[in-house]
């Protein structure tokens, strides 16, 4: 029997067993998909969010603002890249201007730090980019760009490095109210555990309903996005978001943590769970809206596009806590945007909770840091070369748009957690991630898969289940 | 830091042909670098026939056709490291490079041939929407799995666009018992050789749907089919056109894109017309002693054309090697001359002449925006026509040249612009 269950191994799930793994405690996650950070946390704008959005007193405004303070260690312990470039909301029209003072105070009483209304010339003169129909912005020094998919790795490795179990393809299928605690029936095995924590992303309303009476509904919101080359990373250096006006709620565009240019969302509910398929109409109006904000948006230089599903609540509002007639069923459900700053002040407050309630007490050995992903491009030339005569293997580029090394490969394989599949290899190292989209480098990461993991290529998958990527042998 | 005269960054045909080239006019030290495991490039997988027609008057497959120079390359002795990534070229042509056994390491060369071909065009950068499963494939992605790796990429496929690997490959994964349901292009007319179209699809009963595009992919898993639809006369899809093909493939046949991010980081100039490097009529970069040739230049159709263009720049990069060694200025004298492309000539290469530098006659390469039948190409010397040569026909895929003799050129005197057009009778 588990002491605590977490279902879901996104940014949320995978942040909660993180903070948990700090205690003596015997935990496990289940995610049904191969590897984790597959559902929400795969796509969506890669942002750390300063805090003036969410309104003030709600759930939301704490956690993005004390998961945005949260950030800078954070990163720094797990070893990912993170930037603080700031963030602009820009104002369109004069008549939009009383949002953005709106904006402002909201902000400020949110507790978020050194905002500042600029003017057009002071925004047109750090962002030259941006369209001359600008008449105003608010500035956020500290918000931020991070990789979702480094962050969540990286949170999942730290938790597994101490103790907590996880479970890929695993989906939960029943789960069954004991006097004290509860019996979680999936596609695998039947898990019993004392204590349940629903970080299920778009599913928490089924997992939520399966348990309590209180129902909930989460309504999958599709977002269209577009990335673009590297070559235009640096088109804006913050990340640029709109007033929501007249125009609508308006795309942002922003560099990525890897030097990509991101624009999008779009924002359409709709039913299916997994329906993350783009849609024409929602490409055009990404390249529409974003057109009002910057001059000429480079589309010729977009490389690659996607939509994620955001976990919206019909309250819109986080929900945290202990489910009022189900004891021990910690929900963390609704988390949309600012999901992903949220996530490591969620991770703490879950994990406070279950502290509380079981009187968990800390580990002596728990470590706190985790080494990243070794990656080439980082260091500088002479360490590169001394690497390489140590570790030749680190001297074989495979990707060459993103140069990814051998060496990268086997790490993201062999460590904890490790890739299994082409985009867990993507998630992890890049390779396949650049402008010929995987086209020259995935022959030669199929064959590495299926040579580490003793498989045959006919087994390797783009990302599980039954994405197989070559049918049959030839003639 | 070891130096040499040329280093050619690439060993696929254009650059095998440089090389040799470079040392038959008199240069021992050069260098190819290769970021495969075998020189030859793309050709490896090009096992079909039809390559050297024009060179050797025999038809060869790729691997045959690498081979040849390959065979050349060892004859000569001449060196090459594969396995082996160039990471950086600055602009007093120091290269920084890496591979296993050298680790990371710098060359020092004098001159420097770009030769590292092309890409293809990609899913994204098409922006067709819908899922992303497995099973999406460019051609070429798909031709090296079945020729080199030996292994099927699905069973019932789908090509969109109808550029030459697309054609190919449609074939080879018939007679490798898929079934090819249908080749879309966007274009009212095929991207690929004529030849391709009747020996790849019209001999299988492949339909090629013109004017048509893929605007929706199924499966979220793998591909589980896609919509195809008409387009317009502006390339939109019209509305009710839709059908759907239940396929597990989806191949990708829509462009090849040079691969110039070295080249950029190096300062070299770049016609946003052919993604290659504007060249003059030595095929030397804007960065002097950097030469260029093959598909990183300018995207070819046939390899042949790569091979003489590519011989060329090996032979000028000797020549300028030549001048530094006897302390000859490489500043040519008199003036370069653009060469201007209008009225329906999209680009040339190359893209200016200086008359004192270019030999008794250079042969510019270009490509039409459409389809001309029964139209003239025109050369102009400062509005001065001096040749008008009919052709029967012309279409975008497939590249034109003309030929510029020095002695005209000359006769000219004082000539400032060159320029190439089409016109109509």
């Amino acid at each position: 029997m588990y002491d605590v269950l977490i279902i879901g191994a996104g940014v949320t799930g995978s942040a909660i067993a993180r903070e948990l793994s700090r205690y003596n405690v015997n935990a496990c996650v289940l995610e049904k998909e191969e590897d984790v950070g597959c559902g929400a946390t795969k796509a969506n704008s890669a942002i750390v969010h300063a805090g003036y959005d969410a309104a003030n007193g709600t759930l939301m405004a704490k956690m993005n603002v004390a998961g945005n303070l949260m950030m800078d260690q954070l990163v720094k312990d797990l070893d990912i890249p993170y930037r603080k470039n700031g963030s602009l909301v820009v104002c369109l029209s004069e008549e939009d201007r009383p949002k953005l003072i709106e904006l402002y105070e909201r902000g400020v009483s949110n507790g978020v730090k050194e905002l500042k209304l600029l003017t057009k010339e002071e925004v047109l003169e750090m962002e030259p980019n941006l369209s001359e129909s600008i008449v105003g912005a608010l500035y956020a020094p500290s918000a931020g760009i991070i990789c979702p998919f480094n962050l969540t790795i990286a949170l999942a490795e730290n938790a597994n490095q101490n103790g907590i179990e996880f479970f890929f393809d695993t989906e939960v299928l029943e789960i069954i109210k004991l006097g004290e605690g509860y019996i979680v029936k999936t596609n695998k095995k039947e898990f019993t555990t004392r204590f349940l924590v629903n970080a299920a992303g778009v599913y928490a309303d089924e997992i939520h309903n399966m348990v309590s009476n209180r129902k909930i509904k989460i309504t999958p919101r599709r977002g269209d996005y577009l990335l673009l080359d590297k070559s235009v990373g640096n088109y804006v250096a913050k990340t640029i978001f709109t007033v929501p006006g007249k125009l609508g709620k308006g795309v942002l565009i922003s560099p990525t943590v890897h030097g990509n240019l991101i624009v999008g969302p779009t924002a359409i509910d709709i039913e299916d769970k997994e329906s993350t398929a783009t849609t024409k109409e929602g490409l055009d109006e990404v390249i529409q809206k974003a057109g009002l904000i910057v001059k000429n948006l480079p589309v010729r230089q977009v490389i690659t596009s996607f939509a994620g599903l955001r976990a919206h609540e019909t309250g819109h509002e986080f929900i945290i806590g202990e489910a009022e007639d189900a004891e021990g069923f910690i929900d963390a459900a609704g988390i949309e945007s600012p999901g992903l700053t949220s996530a490591p002040a969620i991770g703490v407050m879950v994990a406070e909770i279950i502290k509380e309630k079981m009187g968990l007490t800390l580990k002596d050995d728990f470590i706190a840091t985790r080494k990243g992903i070794f990656n080439l491009n980082d260091i500088p030339l002479e360490e590169q070369k001394e690497l390489i005569k140590d570790k030749p293997k680190y001297g074989t580029v495979v990707c060459r748009c993103e140069t990814v090394t051998e060496g990268e490969i086997l790490d993201a394989i062999h460590r904890p957690l490790g890739a299994k599949s082409l985009d867990g290899i993507k998630r992890r190292v890049r390779a396949g991630m650049g402008r010929c989209q995987s086209g020259f480098c995935s022959p030669k990461v199929m064959e590495i898969l299926a040579r580490e993991l003793g498989v045959s290529m006919l087994d390797i998958t783009k990302s599980g289940g039954a994405s197989n990527l070559v049918t049959h042998r030839t003639k | 830091m070891e130096s040499y005269d040329v280093v050619i960054i690439g060993g696929g045909p254009a650059g095998l042909a440089a090389a040799v080239s470079a040392k038959e006019h008199g240069i021992d030290r050069v260098l190819i670098l290769e970021r495969d495991r075998e020189l030859g490039g793309i050709l490896n997988q090009c096992i079909h026939n039809g390559f050297g027609l024009q060179i050797f008057k025999e038809e060869l497959t790729g691997p045959e056709y690498a081979k040849r120079f390959i065979n050349r390359v060892k004859e000569l002795e001449l060196e090459y490291k594969l396995n082996t990534m160039v990471i950086n070229i600055n602009e007093d042509k120091k290269i920084t490079a890496v591979n296993r056994e050298d680790g990371l390491f710098e060359i020092q060369s004098k001159s420097i041939i770009l030769a590292m071909g092309c890409r293809e065009r990609s899913r994204g950068a098409l922006n067709i929407p819908g899922y992303r499963p497995a099973g999406i494939f460019s051609a070429g992605t798909a031709q090296r799995l079945v020729n080199m790796e030996n292994y099927m990429p699905g069973k019932e496929v789908v090509i969109l666009g109808s550029g030459d690997i697309g054609l190919i490959m449609a074939r080879r994964m018939t007679l490798e018992g898929a079934k090819v349901k249908v080749v879309a292009e966007l274009l009212p007319y095929s991207g690929g050789l004529k030849r391709n179209i009747v020996q790849c699809l019209n001999d299988y009963d492949i339909p090629l749907k013109l004017s048509h595009t893929v605007v929706d992919i199924h499966g979220k898993d793998r591909v589980t089919g896609v919509t195809i639809a008409k387009v317009d006369e502006k390339g939109k899809p019209i509305l009710g056109t839709e059908e759907y093909y239940s396929c597990d493939t989806l191949l990708l046949s829509v462009g090849l894109i040079p691969e110039n991010e070295l080249s950029k980081e190096l300062g070299v100039e770049i016609n946003p017309v052919t993604n290659g490097p504007r060249v003059n009529e030595s095929l030397e970069t804007t960065v002097e002693g950097v030469f260029a040739c093959g598909n990183v230049l300018h995207v070819h159709d046939l390899v042949d054309y790569v091979t003489l263009e590519a011989q060329n720049a090996g032979k000028n990069a000797a020549e300028y090697i030549a001048r530094v060694k006897n302390n000859i200025s490489n500043k040519a004298e008199g003036a370069e001359i653009s060469i201007i492309a209008k009225n329906g000539i999209r680009y040339t290469v190359p893209e200016k002449i200086n008359i004192n530098r270019m030999e008794d006659s250079v042969t510019i390469r270009f490509r039409v925006g459409d389809i001309y039948k029964n139209s003239y190409v025109s050369v102009f010397l400062d509005g001065d026509r001096i040749s008008r040569k009919k052709r029967l026909i012309m279409v975008p895929s497939e590249m034109e040249e003309v030929k510029l003799e020095k002695a005209k050129l000359a006769a000219q005197g004082q000539l400032k612009t060159i320029t190439i057009e089409v016109e109509k009778e």
